[in-house]
């Protein structure tokens, strides 16, 4: 079971790092939603996996999943909420103030080619 | 009066003029007066300690930690800068009053000159050379602001930018010299400092350390090379010049030698590199001043002149030479400050200040021209005014004084450049006041009125008095010069008189005098040599240094710093996993403690699932839509694997999450483009899918290494499950962790959720009123719009679930302290409920029916929260403390009664407010593009047999 969650981080981390890199704000978007998953999960486990053993309290139960991580990841997920809104308002206002939603800043258009987008920088 | 006081007045005082500013210009400059009047009269009722010979200490501890502590101390030497200081300060104040024009914003003036008065008299008066340099870093910046006052002057501005320049770096090295000074002695207290003068010599350090703090005063006190920036501040208004480049601020590097004197002079080093460079200045400011036409600019290198003058006395390392030195400060602050107040006074009333132009004003203003005279006569050293008894001693040290090994050297260069300060000073007088009365001055001058004239009358008189009666001067000069040679060593017998008989130095000055007649005399032939010969110009290598130090910057930032915020995350990555790496590699690795737990076939599916997912969104990208359906997928098997690991609360955040965040993205896809087109070059494509693949490397190594070992410290979690039924009266730990264990952190947490919201209503705000705003106008929507934009199934559906949806709210919210739920989850299900309301009746008709506004809902859960908290104070108890307790009210079961859940209810509505917040931002862009939205809830209309007067609701105003 170890195994699956920490292959779970490993890939959502890769998918997450690809698309922070792409060139448009849409995925890089995208990929840090994924990294917030993968850092959550990551966090989360660090309580160690336990099955069938929620943190309620009950007479006569010994074992509980460690609450602290799972305190810590729920705000956490909230707050990830408000980041990804910010971020998406901010990309929003930048693609209608410009036309553009680029990630990296462009070069200048070339005024004696017309009006023509340079190509992207890298 | 308390030094406190004395310090803090300028201070407190420079928020008034700003104040008074409304009320007119006398009033003005009066509250500018009588705040610097009652600093003056506070600072002489220190005046009987100090002539009995005490120093007057105060002290708070500031940082003791860092040996930075509020300690002040008065002795003669800070007594005799602090009545300079504040008593020209209240002719200058009187002065500016009459000389600035009504273009000027005086207030703004004045609220400068007390924050530099108020700075000066710190750096006088502090005991502690780290407050010291605070107070020196001060001058520095709103002498800048004096300087560059006239904003629409090139020159004033760039005056200003150079003298920060210089005065910085040297205010920079001077740190550096104080700290190895504080290193040395062990403490930064000045009084502590000045007792240790073996300890400081005999350190390997105390070189690099006097160049330091020796740089500092140079700098300031502008020597060479260092002296180029004094006079490109001329730029300032007059009084600014008079105040800061003559007589107080150019000072304090000389006053911070003369506090420094008795642990730092003395040694071979001091003598050489102090006295050279005063004397080097002294002569070269004295024949630069010379062939100055400006007015200010002659008096400005006069002023360097005299202050390498000074600088030169205090290199000596004498007693007599430091008497001197303090003789020369007060006397030049006499005189020069009156000088340059007459130059003020000619620019005017003549409209210039170029000496070309000027000549024969001796008929037109008589006041000026026997004040400028006294003063400019008492600068070149003729006898019954106070100029010649300074420079008298000046020589006569020079006469004594061996520099390299060459007994003449200093009294040749001391006597050549008195030589052409004397000629400077006749010319000052000659050409501007003698010869024919001028018919094309740009203006008519004449005297001014007595605002003007009578400042620098009061300092001539000074001028006078002192140089017909130096014995009166003598015993107040002998007091600061006991208090700056301290236990170094004594203070010199020597009379202050006129006639000393006849020495050599008498010789000298008449050497000098009368050269400087002839130099007159020779002056045009003397000119047409000076113009014709090459000279650096030292604003032109300043420059050159600037520019070359920009462009050094530049060529480092730019490649690194080149606006690829992609590149900079996949270095940012790469170096994160190599240190990460490093730390494995050296670290130790732990044995496995934990066994695997068996892998069931549901867990496998979900994996398969999570796996599926990740690969396809990041394939299918491109398609924005098909992106966002997968991105669900994967937060809903997150969601469910939260379930599966016994984290129920967990689960249901990241689900309803899930659901807020999708229509966020949907919102915001109305806008964007529908495709990622492709950009990226293949390889690009290959590197970074190296990257991404590495860095999942990384995570999946390290989340796999410690999932299979315990802890190496034991969790403190245990405590919080131990208590939590006990202390918090809950059995939900998590839920008691955020609302009573960890309840600090969950109220910064709605915070920064409300602060984010309302970030995101300001960038809309922004949007709709700027530039875009015609753009949103006429845009046509890329997608083909809804042919039943409100269909009435939805809208049915979501009428009837909406209380059904509260209610789930409303109970999750209330078991979240036993059960599973609480105030976030309640909070985003209760949005979720009114988002819907949006979405199946549309922007218009669901604001309408908006009783309270989302901003108002934040503010309130923050509220609620923090009163809240505020409540255990009052039974004594800190910030957030709950408390609970059981009560039964018949026919009910019993049940609990928790302050945390009102602290709850809090968080509730600060979730409420910013999901709700955030979403309608988003829907008043679309708003825009579409129309104002319908009044209606749906398109059809089911009641439309009935009369149509009482069906439809009617619409509130929105909010």
């Amino acid at each position: 079971m170890e195994l699956l969650v920490a292959s779970a981080i490993g890939v959502l981390t890769a998918g997450g790092i690809y698309l922070m890199l792409r060139l448009r704000t849409f995925p890089v978007i995208l990929g840090i939603s994924l990294l917030t998953y993968a850092v959550n999960v990551f966090l989360f486990a660090s309580g160690r996996l336990t099955i069938g053993a929620s943190p309620i309290l009950q007479d006569g139960v010994e074992t509980y999943a460690d609450p602290l991580p799972q305190a810590l990841v729920l705000t956490a997920i909230v707050i990830s909420f408000g980041m990804t809104a910010v971020v998406v308002m901010i990309s929003l206002g930048a693609f209608l103030g410009s036309d553009d939603d680029h990630v990296d800043d462009q070069p200048e258009p070339d005024p004696e080619t017309g009006p023509e987008r340079a190509e992207g920088t890298s | 009066m308390s030094l406190f006081i004395i310090v803090a007045l300028p201070f407190l005082g420079a928020l008034l003029p700003g104040l008074m500013n409304a009320a007119g210009r006398a009033a003005t400059a009066g509250v500018t007066f009588t705040v610097t009047l009652a600093a003056f009269i506070g600072l002489l009722t220190n005046l009987p300690s100090i002539l009995a010979g005490e120093v007057v200490m105060t002290r708070v501890d500031w940082m003791p930690l860092l040996g930075l502590n509020f300690s002040l101390m008065l002795d003669g030497l800070g007594f005799f800068f602090a009545l300079l200081i504040l008593g020209i300060g209240l002719l200058i104040i009187a002065y500016g009053r009459h000389y600035l024009s009504r273009d000027d914003n005086m207030g703004q003036f004045f609220t400068y000159l007390l924050l530099f008065q108020g700075a000066m008299v710190g750096i006088v008066l502090s005991d502690n050379i780290l407050l010291l340099l605070i107070f020196w870093e001060l001058t520095s910046l709103s002498s800048f602001l004096l300087i560059g006052y006239w904003k629409h002057l090139p020159e004033g501005r760039q005056g200003a930018r150079m003298a920060l320049t210089v005065t910085g770096m040297g205010g920079l090295a001077m740190i550096g010299g104080m700290l190895i000074l504080g290193q040395i002695v062990g403490s930064y207290d000045l009084s502590v400092i000045l007792q240790n003068r073996e300890m400081i010599q005999a350190d390997p350090l105390y070189l690099p350390a006097l160049i330091l703090i020796l740089l500092g005063c140079f700098t300031k006190s502008a020597q060479f090379p260092f002296h180029f920036w004094l006079p490109h501040a001329m730029a300032a208004p007059t009084p600014v010049s008079a105040y800061l480049h003559s007589a107080t601020m150019v000072k304090a590097g000389i006053f911070l030698m003369a506090r420094m004197w008795p642990v730092l002079s003395g040694t071979p080093e001091w003598v050489v590199i102090v006295t050279t460079a005063g004397l080097i200045t002294m002569v070269l400011g004295a024949v630069i001043a010379l062939f100055k036409h400006d007015l200010k600019a002659l008096l400005a290198f006069s002023t360097v002149s005299h202050l390498g003058l000074i600088t030169m006395l205090l290199g000596t390392g004498t007693a007599f030479g430091a008497m001197a030195a303090m003789f020369h400060i007060l006397n030049h602050a006499t005189f020069k400050a009156a000088l340059f107040m007459s130059a003020g006074i000619i620019d005017h009333e003549a409209h210039t200040r170029d000496i070309r132009r000027l000549g024969g004003l001796r008929k037109l203003m008589p006041v000026t021209f026997v004040i400028a005279t006294l003063a400019a006569l008492s600068m070149a050293g003729i006898p019954l005014l106070n100029g010649f008894l300074s420079k008298e001693m000046m020589l006569e040290e020079a006469n004594h004084t061996v520099l390299f090994n060459s007994p003449w050297l200093v009294p040749a260069f001391a006597t050549f450049g008195s030589l052409f300060s004397a000629a400077y000073c006749f010319r000052l007088i000659g050409h501007v006041f003698f010869g024919p009365v001028r018919d094309d001055y740009p203006a008519k001058p004449h005297d001014p009125g007595a605002g003007l004239w009578l400042p620098p009358a009061i300092l001539v008189v000074l001028v006078v008095v002192i140089g017909v009666a130096p014995f009166l001067a003598e015993p107040f000069v002998k007091l600061v010069t006991a208090s700056v040679l301290g236990d170094a060593a004594e203070v010199p017998k020597a009379y202050f008189k006129i006639w000393h008989g006849l020495v050599p130095a008498l010789y000298m000055s008449v050497a000098a005098v009368l050269g400087g007649l002839v130099m007159l005399a020779l002056f045009n032939p003397a000119l047409r040599l000076w113009d014709r010969a090459p000279r650096p110009e030292a604003k032109t290598i300043f420059e050159a240094i600037v520019e070359a130090a920009a462009a050094l910057a530049r060529a480092i930032i730019l490649p690194l710093h080149n606006g690829a915020f992609s590149r900079y995350a996949a270095i940012a990555v790469v170096v994160i996993v190599a240190v990460g790496y490093h730390a494995w590699r050296t670290g130790t690795v732990g044995e496995t403690t934990r066994t695997m737990q068996a892998i069931g076939p549901v867990p496998l599916a979900g994996w398969l699932m999570l796996v599926a997912a990740t690969a396809g969104l990041v394939f299918v990208h491109r398609n924005r839509f098909m992106s966002l359906i997968l991105i669900g997928i994967v937060g809903l098997m997150v969601s469910i694997g939260f379930v599966f690991f016994s984290a129920p609360d967990l689960a249901m955040t990241q689900f309803t999450v899930e659901v807020v965040t999708i229509i966020l993205l949907l919102l915001a896809l109305n806008f964007l483009p529908n495709t990622t087109p492709i950009e990226s070059t293949l390889l690009r494509r290959v590197r970074d899918t190296g990257v991404a693949v590495v860095g999942g490397i990384a995570a999946f190594g390290l989340a796999y290494h410690y999932l299979l070992r315990d802890a190496v410290s034991t969790p403190i979690s245990e405590f919080h499950l131990a208590n939590s039924y006990k202390g918090g009266g809950g059995t939900n730990v998590v839920n008691v962790i955020l609302v009573d264990f960890r309840g600090f952190d969950t109220y910064g947490e709605i915070i920064v959720l409300g602060i984010a919201a309302l970030l995101i209503y300001a960038l809309t705000e922004t949007l709709l009123e700027g530039p875009t705003r015609a753009k949103l106008l006429n845009r046509t929507p890329d997608q083909a719009r809804a042919g039943d934009k409100h269909p009435m199934m939805m809208v049915v559906m979501t009428r009837v679930i909406m209380p059904v949806v509260l209610m789930v709210g409303f109970y999750i919210f209330l078991r979240g302290h036993n059960e599973p739920g609480g105030g976030f989850i309640a909070g985003l299900i209760v949005s979720i409920g009114v988002v819907m309301q949006y979405m199946a009746s549309g922007f218009g008709w669901a604001s309408a029916r908006l009783r309270y506004p989302y901003h108002g809902v934040i503010g309130a859960g923050v509220l609620i929260a923090g009163l809240t908290g505020v409540g255990a104070w009052f039974v004594n108890k800190p910030f957030l403390t709950s408390d609970f307790t059981y009560v039964r009210i018949p026919p009910f079961e019993e049940f609990e009664l928790a302050t945390a859940a009102l602290f709850d209810l809090g968080v509730f509505l600060a979730v409420v407010g910013a999901v709700m917040l955030s979403l309608e931002s988003f829907s008043r862009l679309s708003r825009l593009t579409t129309g104002p939205g319908d009044s209606e809830p749906m398109d059809i209309d089911p009641s439309r047999d009935d009369d149509p007067a009482d069906s439809a609701p009617t619409p509130k105003e929105a909010v």
